[in-house]
Order: C-alpha cells, then sequence, then structure tokens
C-alpha cells in the first residue's frame, strides 16, 4: 500500500476547486487514457490579471487528484508569472511528500498550468483549446514523453537514474526500450551541472593544478591501482597534463582507453572541459 | 471500524479450527520429526495425517506425491525448475499470457537465460486458445505450464482439455492451481495432469506453507537442496505447525466445497447484479460462466482503479485492482491487456473476492456505498464530457 500523507488523504477525499469554468480565460488538458491519468484545468483572471478562479477535473489515483486539488489551492490569486514559476516540487512539498513512484502526477499539474497559461496567451479561448503540442524528440514512445520534458524534470528535480525519470516523467516506466537514452540525457545534464559550477569559480593556475593532483591522487589512482596499475603526474602545461603510466597499466594493451577514455574523462568532468591528457613514456 | 474483506484472492482468513489444531506444535509438540526419539520423531505421524488430508482434497491417490513447500511461488518454482534441471536436452517452455507473476516472471527470467518461451494467447474473454497451445508443442518443448484459475478474473483454463493433450504429446504439464485448490473440484485421478501448485494462504490455512503436487513416475529435479526430507524433493527441516494447519486446511474446504459452490457463488451474484444494476459503464471481465465463484472483475470506466479502493477503504472494505497505480508499475494489469480490455475500462478494474465467512449483509452495505464513490470519482474525471487523446 502507498505510504501518503495525512494531507494527499485530504485532498484527495476532499479535493478543492472541482470542476470547470464555463466562460474560462484559460483551458488546459493533459494526459490522456491510455496513460492512465489525465487532467483538464480551466481558470479566470480579475482585472489586475490575478488568478480569480481556477478548477480541475482528473483521471487518475488518489495522488493524481490530490496533486490537481493541491495546485489550484497554490495558484489561486496569483499573476500568470507568479503560478508559471511554481514547480512540480512545490506541489509535492505542500503535499507533505509523495511517494517517489507517484511523483510524476504532480508534474502533470504543472503541465495542464502550463497548456491553460499558453491557451490564454494565444487568446484562442476555450474552443480552440489544444492539447500538448509534442516537441521534439519523443524519447518514450509507450507514454509519448519528450526530450524536453525529461530534461525538464532531470533539471528541476536533480535526477540521478532511470528509476526517477520514471517516477517524475512515466518515460521508460513500460516497455524499457528507452532506459540507454534516458540515461544519455542524466549524462548530459550532470555533465552540463558540473561545467556550470566550474564557470562559477574562476580558478588561478595553482588552484588548477591543486584540483588536478587531488583528482589523480584521489579518484584516479586508487581505480587504477585496483588493477595494479599507477600513474604518475609529470607536467601541467596550461590545459594539458602530462602523466606517465606505470605498474600493469605500462604494459597494458587497453592502455590507450584508459588514457582517453577513464584518465582524461575524469580530469574533463572534475576540472575542466578543456583539459586534454598526454601521456609521457 | 468493521473490516468487510472481499480480497480473498490476495489471502483469507486462517479458520479458526485451522489456528487450534497448529497451536499444540508451537507451545507442546515442537519437535523435530527426523529425531530418533520420540518427542521429536513421532511427529512424522501427524504429519502424514496432513498428508493424506492434503491428497484428498485434490484426489491424489498417494501421499508420496505430495511435496511440502513455502508456498505457491516455490512450487510453481520447483516444478518448472526441476522439470528443466531433470530434462536438460529440452529448451522450451510454454505457458500462457496471463500467468501468475510466480510463473510469468520466471519463465521471462529463463528466457533471459537462453530458453525458448511461448506465451499461449488469450481471446477477450479470458479463454485460453487451446488450438495454439497445441500447436506450440514441440519435441523440444520442457515443459507446460497453465494456471487452473486465474488471480485476477477468476476464469478458469480448459485443464482437462490441455492435460489430455500434454499427455498425448507426452510432455510434461504442470498447472498453478493455487486460485483454484479449495474452491472448484481437483481430481488428479481424473484430470491426467503431472504436477499442480497450491498454497495454504488461499484455503483459509497458513501463510508461508504449500504444496506441490508431482505424479508418480514425472522426472523431476529437487529445487531445493539438503537433507533427506520430503523423500530428498525438498530439503529443509518440515514446518510442522505450517503442515499441520494446510492438513486442516484442505479437510475444512473439502467439507465446505458444496457451500463455497452454491452460498458464495449467490453472495458474488448478488454483488456483481447489484452494482451492474445500480452503476452505468461498467463490464464484467472475464468468461462469467467458466469463473470461480467466488471472483468478480468489474471495470468502471473512466475513472482509476486505486482511487476507487481508497474511497473503499474508508469504509473498510478490502478489494483489489489490476490498475496500474495500484501496483507501482505504469501498466495496467497484464491480464486485462492480454484479454484486449479497452483501455477506458482497463484503469478502473476492481476485483472483489468473496469466501464462506461473507455475509449478504456485508455485500448488501458494499452495493449501498459503490454508486456514491463511482459518482463522486466520475464527477472529478474530465473524461465524461470529452475524449483525450485516444
Amino acid at each position: 500500500m502507498w505510504n501518503y500523507s495525512e494531507k494527499v488523504m485530504d485532498h484527495f477525499l476532499h479535493p478543492r476547486n472541482v470542476g470547470e469554468i464555463e466562460d474560462p480565460d484559460g483551458f488546459g488538458e493533459v494526459g490522456s487514457l491510455a496513460c492512465g491519468d489525465a487532467l483538464r484545468l480551466t481558470f479566470k483572471l480579475d482585472e489586475s490579471k490575478r488568478i480569480k478562479e481556477v478548477k480541475f477535473k482528473t483521471f487518475g489515483c488518489a495522488s493524481a487528484i490530490a496533486s490537481s486539488s493541491a495546485l489550484t489551492e497554490l495558484i489561486k490569486g496569483k499573476t500568470l508569472e507568479e503560478a508559471e514559476k511554481i514547480t512540480n516540487k512545490d506541489i509535492a512539498d505542500y503535499l507533505g511528500g509523495l511517494p517517489e513512484a507517484k511523483t510524476h502526477c504532480s508534474v502533470m499539474g504543472r503541465e495542464a498550468l502550463i497548456e491553460a497559461i499558453k491557451n490564454y496567451r494565444s487568446g484562442k479561448g476555450k474552443a480552440q483549446g489544444e492539447k500538448k503540442v509534442i516537441e521534439g524528440e519523443v524519447v518514450c514512445k509507450c507514454f509519448g514523453v519528450t526530450e524536453k520534458e525529461i530534461l525538464e524534470a532531470i533539471r528541476t528535480n536533480d535526477l540521478h537514474t532511470v528509476e526517477q525519470v520514471t517516477n517524475y516523467t512515466k518515460a521508460g516506466g513500460a516497455c524499457g526500450s528507452c532506459h540507454p537514452r534516458i540515461r544519455e540525457l542524466i549524462k548530459k545534464v550532470e555533465l552540463e551541472e558540473a561545467a556550470k559550477e566550474r564557470q562559477g569559480k574562476h580558478m588561478t593556475n595553482l588552484q588548477k593544478i591543486g584540483l588536478i593532483q587531488s583528482v589523480i591522487e584521489g579518484d584516479i589512482r586508487p581505480a587504477l591501482l585496483k588493477d595494479r596499475g599507477d600513474i604518475e603526474l609529470v607536467d601541467i602545461d596550461g590545459n594539458t597534463v602530462y602523466v606517465r603510466l606505470k605498474g600493469a597499466c605500462s604494459s597494458c594493451i587497453a592502455a590507450q582507453y584508459t588514457m582517453k577514455g577513464f584518465v582524461e574523462q575524469t580530469l574533463k568532468e572534475k576540472v575542466s572541459p578543456e583539459i586534454k591528457v598526454e601521456e609521457v613514456k | 471500524m468493521k473490516i468487510v474483506y472481499l480480497d480473498n484472492n490476495a489471502t483469507t482468513m486462517p479458520a479458526k479450527e485451522v489456528v487450534e489444531a497448529m497451536l499444540p506444535y508451537y507451545t507442546e509438540r515442537w519437535g523435530n520429526p527426523s529425531s530418533m526419539h520420540t518427542f521429536g520423531g513421532s511427529l512424522i505421524k501427524d504429519i502424514e495425517g496432513a498428508r493424506e488430508k492434503i491428497a484428498a482434497l485434490i484426489g491424489a491417490k498417494r501421499t508420496s506425491e505430495i511435496v511440502i513447500t513455502s508456498g505457491g511461488t516455490e512450487s510453481d518454482n520447483a516444478a518448472i525448475m526441476g522439470t528443466l534441471l531433470a530434462n536438460p536436452e529440452k529448451r522450451h517452455i510454454i505457458t500462457t499470457k496471463v500467468e501468475h507473476a510466480a510463473v510469468r516472471n520466471l519463465c521471462h527470467s529463463l528466457e533471459k537465460r537462453g530458453y525458448r518461451l511461448t506465451e499461449i494467447d488469450v481471446d477477450s474473454e479470458g479463454m485460453l486458445d487451446v488450438d495454439g497451445l497445441k500447436k506450440a508443442i514441440t519435441p523440444d518443448t520442457a515443459i507446460v505450464s497453465v494456471m487452473w484459475a486465474n488471480n485476477e478474473t477468476g476464469v478458469i483454463s480448459p485443464i482437462e482439455e490441455v492435460a489430455e493433450i500434454c499427455k498425448e504429446k507426452g510432455v510434461v504439464f504442470h498447472t498453478d492451481a493455487v486460485q483454484a485448490v479449495g474452491k472448484v473440484e481437483i481430481d488428479v485421478e481424473k484430470v491426467p495432469v503431472d504436477m499442480l501448485s497450491a498454497s495454504g494462504h488461499k484455503l483459509h490455512g497458513p501463510k508461508g506453507i504449500g504444496f506441490l503436487y508431482i505424479r508418480r513416475g514425472t522426472k523431476f529435479y529437487p529445487f531445493i537442496i539438503g537433507g533427506h526430507h520430503e523423500m530428498g524433493r525438498r530439503g529443509g527441516t518440515e514446518n510442522v505447525p505450517g503442515i499441520i494447519g494446510l492438513g486442516k486446511a484442505c479437510e475444512l474446504a473439502r467439507n465446505e466445497m458444496e457451500k463455497e459452490k452454491i452460498f458464495v457463488k449467490e453472495l458474488r451474484d448478488r454483488l456483481e447484479e447489484g452494482i451492474i444494476k445500480s452503476i452505468p459503464n461498467t463490464r464484467i471481465n472475464g468468461n462469467r460462466e467458466k469463473r470461480l465463484p467466488n471472483t468478480t472483475n468489474i471495470s468502471f470506466e473512466n475513472i482509476e482503479g486505486e482511487a476507487i479502493l481508497l474511497m473503499l477503504n474508508e469504509f473498510g472494505i478490502c478489494a483489489s485492482s489490476g490498475s496500474a497505480c495500484t501496483s507501482g508499475s505504469l501498466e495496467p494489469s497484464h491480464v486485462l491487456k492480454a484479454m484486449n480490455v479497452p483501455f477506458s475500462m482497463a484503469h478502473g478494474s476492481i476485483r472483489f473476492s468473496l469466501s464462506r465467512y461473507n455475509t449478504q449483509d456485508e455485500i448488501d452495505f458494499v452495493l449501498e456505498k459503490m454508486p456514491a464513490i463511482i459518482n463522486r470519482l466520475r464527477e472529478i474525471s474530465p473524461l465524461n464530457s470529452s475524449q483525450l487523446g485516444m
């Protein structure tokens, strides 16, 4: 049985703002029967362009209904610019947390809101209420989840495993054939994040040398020692690091791979993407 | 809050008589049946007594054909693995698309390890494609495994027909009868199954105990290897209280079978007909004739099963669902999928499974609460006024 918080159960059993506004300013629909959940969100603005009234209808499990209810409570009285900033994490926090496998329910609420806001700005009204337009590459074909959606979920929620991505977006939850692609996307974001962190702080030459030394000592050497190999830092010239492979590595036929695939890659990730590694015999 | 327990295909209440029969084997007679002294060794007779009751329930002539296990999952694993190990030259397994995870996931894992797997289809009523099964058998086929009755829908397989086909072709036939034993008549002297799995806690016995029937002469290699227990076919000191409880449960089931077939079926039909009559846009999943007397699987269009279950839970009503959201996976039940139940129905399926301990008052209580629950969820659902992404 799911371990739902009291607040989730409260919003499930007594959902707020259920229904549909007859003549809404914004109208958004996401999900589908095939996916097992769907949400329709309608809102009306007041003179100061704040959300005066918002209503939802949801097909889905208890957490999908509770998340929709929570979303409507969160955005009431806000401007569209403020409402747009609400993340699925805010919804989950408001509910006192959601079981991990259920986080995609809170994502759906946010998607419906974005659709409704888009619909308002397009000025098309309810009659033209659009379904979610699929943008870019569809990664998960079972649930129709795009690369853009997965990247956004990874970035917003700091996800690091395929399982987490499935929990947040449903992607990869059925046939599993997109798991390698999801892993690539996670890696991509991780590299971006690492690069961002480094850009934030400018390193002096001395700091860079210190960091290279500590990465070689702390990350690279222990891994090589495990296979009875070893490595020695010879020199650093700008972004080029000169090293010597020792022990079992010096006669290993996979040494070239070790140099580029492991030593250089590790330094690129942990120090700077510009690092090049050259072997000194 | 009073509990209305309608989830007997998940587990059953241990019968009072079962618990009473077991207790002395915890408090006084706790010896090891393998011991040389009378205190332990005499328990062999008690175990044999229980084995006779187990054999009698399924019509087995010899108690030596009953191997005690830890339950349905172990019995299924032992049957399939034991047959494959005993016939190492054969690399093909036949089963169905609607098996319980104990068979299904085992076979999927064997497929990954190099075995060839054929999963036979069922039709929209959950009935097995017997012709397809017949055609799938090859000289390389080591075992055919078909469940006697389906846990989700209660649909009963044409076991006799399949058993005869396998006998004629000389292929080992195993049936997972966990849901059928104790609910419908089973006679292994009339139906030529080679192996049959059953579990104690599905027939008002204790958890952690079950058995595998192995017809004399069937090639079998032990799945759990250890001491000489169970005539060398399953190592491990006997779970004596469990075996005694299982024996008692089998005896009770045999005596109560008529009640199950008439009384429980009447309650089930009352529930099913009451729901269909008071709530529009529902459907019964599975063949209504060839079905366990205690099970009904009902779909409610455009709403989701987990939400229904949690609302029922507020009234102490226990049921289960094949919906995706209850399982942690994102796909609705593989059984309903194999039956091609439309999406709008598959997500909102509820299984009620009754027992001889239910009462008409309980059924009427459910019938009273159900329409408001379904109406409430349909009010919340966006799918009634416009169809999304079909």
